[in-house]
């Protein structure tokens, strides 16, 4: 009865939809005020029903009914509870209800929470919304029902894979979606200020927060995800350049893009048709995310399931979507000429720059992944890989960390070069300097450890120099108050940055790696720790089975000491072996054991051993950059301004009636 | 105009190119296993373990080795069509219970109905590991000659059955 209540429901959201797309939308163009105020309603009411679907989905995990297929292709009744709930998105069907809900939370939100835009505005946004949703509750009704019925119900569910049973990837998802379908939002206002023909620095400032909230959770869930990656395939890598990662790194790059165009546009109102195309691109990408890893076009690990009618559904759905939005655009987009000239040597031309290279960049990635397809379709079968992706976006990048430090300090509209050079050389120097002393410290020389050491310090030496400009001569409380959080958001958002690329670099270039064949009482030293495994024992836990070797580590002055376990499990119900790795965290080195495989009687087993400097900073940096992203959507201008225009425009209506 | 309407042609090739990537299948990677000789295997079969099926047993004819168990819930999915497949008795179907225990897996075939001729027992997969099992369910077909002509990765389904595994049985039959 409860699967049937969520079919139901799901139907129900759908004519909701159908009625939040049009009428509105309508409503705005005729001037009909009781259509334009359906928006807010339906947007509230389809977050209800899609609930309740979501809720009745997860009610099966929870109580183990086999008789919904999902439910016992995805759980077993040894699952534990936290894997119940997050069971829901462990595959296809539930991912989509889960994107589903995801867009009515966001939708609701612009319901809720945007009292400054004016009302015709909130419709048309929300009627953009209520097509998108349409798009997918039709998919989810009409390819990827999650609630159709095993009958007779089988006795016991085949499990959840065994590599989605980890925290990490339990809420992995989720975050991602967030940011994926945040991007929605963004997009809607730009296309129903592309419908209205208004793109001006008020649009522009209604769609500052809500980009960078889906960029904050974007970033995040690819953090999570590379985290993940790391400790529970044990591979001990961070990054793959796998299709579905890039899927994710498209439209953050985009999206960040977009977050320093938007800057541009409510400054200086230029760049108003460029603002509006990235706006489309970050969703478009995040569609085309979700296409990539839904058709199974591409061979990734991520590919669950994957069915190529689903593709044909999604594509569609994509080509409607963008190729609609971008036709809007090329129909519009002549009206957004502005009035204004950019210069290079100005913040707006450093921003320009900064739009230019993070597009290149998500461009070259688009184009690496989709060039094994091309060639595909041509007959023959490559894969690119990450030499490419690496040299590609390194010497892309590289540009930027420069980019950054000026634009925190350079002028808008206009600066002169002799005023920066003035003001840059004194600390180009001492970068130069500080970072040939650390990098001389390092264990051995090399010419990328002291790039890479000295791009972060120039990020950090110049976002030093900004505060120091802005609370100079000033008192320190009232400067405090008066700042906005916007400043702040940039300077964590940058220092992120630096922290990330020391993370990158050190990781990258001075990784320690062993593979060894190891018998009970051996001990090997790497990095100056030595390693001594002690041998293997085996448990039985809930749904599986651990062969769990025992470590000892000890560095060689003695004054660190440790014990790992590393664990090779087998999965009981789908008989599936999953390695786990033993990692001794720190923030200047991981230590990180992985099992491989038992290679004698006598109890020797091959394992992998690294040592990891500086690992830890990339997530680091990931976090600080994501609290960044919280303050610059926190900042007081977005929510006092709005506020004060809906004081005006009631003051308006009471003058009115 | 000119310029805005760009975004627009690029988008359009990309979603050609797309749409064509979609009848294509990046997993089908050529076996390595097609047209080689069939690994051999002698086994115990579930039926009845005191009796031993091999390989040489069924040289000179035409025959479906058909990988299941009991855990997996495709191959309840494709039991029908395998079961269809076998009614049509044109040859032998084999059924390699792949990775089971031999009491869940007769329970199984009582349940839902039997379609092999004889399933034999692979309990530690490594027959399975041997033919390049590498998800359950698969089925080959392996010609009189003895060498694997036919490979299907996941379960078969009543299109997949007529539009690839009939024609290659048709033309093995001559």
């Amino acid at each position: 009865m409860i699967p049937e209540i969520g079919q139901f429901a799901l139907i129900v959201a759908l004519c909701i939809a159908v009625i939040q797309a049009l009428v509105p939308l309508a409503g705005a163009s005729f001037g009909i005020q009781r259509w334009v105020a359906l928006a807010v309603p339906a947007a509230l009411a389809q977050l209800l029903f899609v609930g309740i679907a979501y809720g009745c989905l997860t009610w099966a995990f929870l109580s183990h009914d086999f008789s919904v297929l999902y439910v016992a292709q995805h759980s077993n009744t040894k699952l534990p509870l936290i894997y119940r709930i997050s069971g829901v998105w462990g595959s296809h069907e539930g991912s989509l209800l889960l994107w589903t809900l995801v867009l009515a939370l966001w939708s609701g939100a612009v319901a809720l929470f945007t009292p400054g835009v004016p009302r015709v505005m909130r419709a048309r946004v929300l009627a953009v919304l209520g097509m998108v949703s349409c798009g997918f509750l039709l998919f989810v009704i009409g390819t990827s029902n999650p609630f159709e019925r095993l009958l007779p119900a089988a006795a016991e569910g085949s499990d959840l894979n065994p590599l989605l049973q980890d925290i990490g990837l339990a809420i992995h998802p989720p975050l991602l979606y967030f940011g994926y379908v945040g991007f929605s939002v963004a997009f809607a206002f730009s296309i129903a200020a592309l419908i209205s023909g208004q793109v001006d620095s008020a649009w522009a400032r209604w769609a500052r927060p809500w980009t960078n909230i889906a960029w904050l959770f974007l970033t995040l869930g690819i953090a999570l995800g590379s985290w993940w990656a790391y400790y529970e395939l044990g591979w001990g890598g961070w990054w793959f350049w796998d299709p579905v990662e890039n899927a994710s790194f498209m439209p953050w790059l985009i999206g960040t893009a977009l977050m320093h165009s938007l800057a541009i546009t409510e400054k200086r109102g230029t760049f108003k048709a460029w603002t509006a195309l990235l706006s489309i691109f970050a969703f478009s990408l995040s569609l085309l995310g979700t296409f990539l890893v839904r058709s199974g076009v591409l061979t990734s690990v991520h590919a669950f399931a994957s069915d190529p009618s689903r593709g044909k559904y999604i594509l569609g759905f994509l080509a409607v979507v963008v190729g609609g939005s971008l036709a809007l655009y090329a129909w519009r987009a002549p009206l957004l000429r502005s009035a204004a000239q950019t210069r290079l040597l100005s913040r707006d031309g450093t921003l320009l720059l900064n739009n230019a290279f993070l597009s290149v960049v998500t461009g070259a990635i688009l184009l690496g992944t989709l060039y094994p397809i091309a060639i595909d379709a041509m007959g023959g079968k490559i894969s690119v890989g990450p030499p490419y992706f690496n040299l590609m976006f390194i010497s892309l990048t590289a540009p930027l960390g420069v980019l950054i430090g000026i634009g925190m300090l350079i002028r808008w509209k206009q600066d002169s070069l002799q005023r920066l050079f003035d003001q840059l050389k004194v600390p180009a120097l001492l970068v130069v300097a500080l970072a040939l002393a650390l990098s001389l410290a390092l264990p051995q020389w090399l010419w990328g450890a002291f790039l890479g050491i000295a791009m972060a310090l120039w990020i950090s030496v110049t976002a030093v120099i900004t505060i120091h400009r802005r609370f100079h001569n000033r008192a320190l409380l009232s400067t405090l108050r008066s700042t906005p959080a916007g400043f702040y958001g940039m300077l964590l958002g940058h220092l992120g940055i630096a922290v990330f690329i020391i993370g990158i670099t050190l990781t990258s270039l001075y990784t320690q790696e062993k593979d060894l064949r190891m018998a009970p009482g051996d001990s090997y030293t790497v990095a100056g720790y030595e390693f001594t495994f002690r041998g293997v024992r085996k448990f039985n836990i809930e749904n599986y089975v651990a062969t769990r070797g025992s470590f000892s580590v000890r560095s060689s002055d003695g004054g660190f000491q440790t014990d790992l376990f590393p664990e090779k499990r087998i999965y009981l119900v789908r008989n599936n072996p999953m390695t786990e790795a033993a990692i001794d965290a720190g923030l200047t080195r991981d230590l990180f054991i992985a099992l491989g495989e038992p290679l004698d009687e006598q109890g020797a087993w091959a394992v992998r051993i690294y040592y990891k400097p500086f690992i830890r900073w990339i997530w680091l940096g990931a976090i600080i950059m994501a609290i960044g992203g919280l303050f610059a959507a926190s900042d007081r201008r977005y929510r006092s301004l709005s506020r004060r225009r809906a004081r005006v425009s009631q003051d308006a209506a009471r003058q009115v009636s | 105009m000119s310029r805005s309407i760009l975004p627009l042609v690029v988008f359009a090739l990309m979603v050609g190119l797309l749409w064509h990537g979609l009848s294509l299948d990046p997993k089908k990677v050529p076996s390595p296993l097609i047209d080689k000789q069939a690994p051999s295997f002698s086994l115990a079969m579930l039926e009845d373990p005191s009796r031993k099926l091999s390989t040489g047993d069924l040289a000179g004819q035409v025959w479906v080795l058909n990988v299941w168990a009991s855990w997996c819930v495709s191959c309840r999915a494709e039991h029908e069509v395998i079961t269809a497949l076998a009614g049509r008795n044109l040859v032998t179907v084999v059924g390699l219970n792949y990775k089971d225990d031999p009491a869940d897996a007769a329970k199984w075939l009582q349940k839902f109905g039997n379609p092999y001729a004889v399933s034999v027992i692979d309990r530690d997969g490594r027959v399975g590991m041997d033919w390049g099992v590498y998800g359950v369910p698969e089925t080959f077909v392996i010609g009189a000659d003895g060498l694997i002509r036919y490979k299907h990765i996941g379960p078969v389904t009543h299109e997949s059955l007529e539009r690839k595994i009939m024609p290659k049985l048709e033309e093995l039959l001559g």
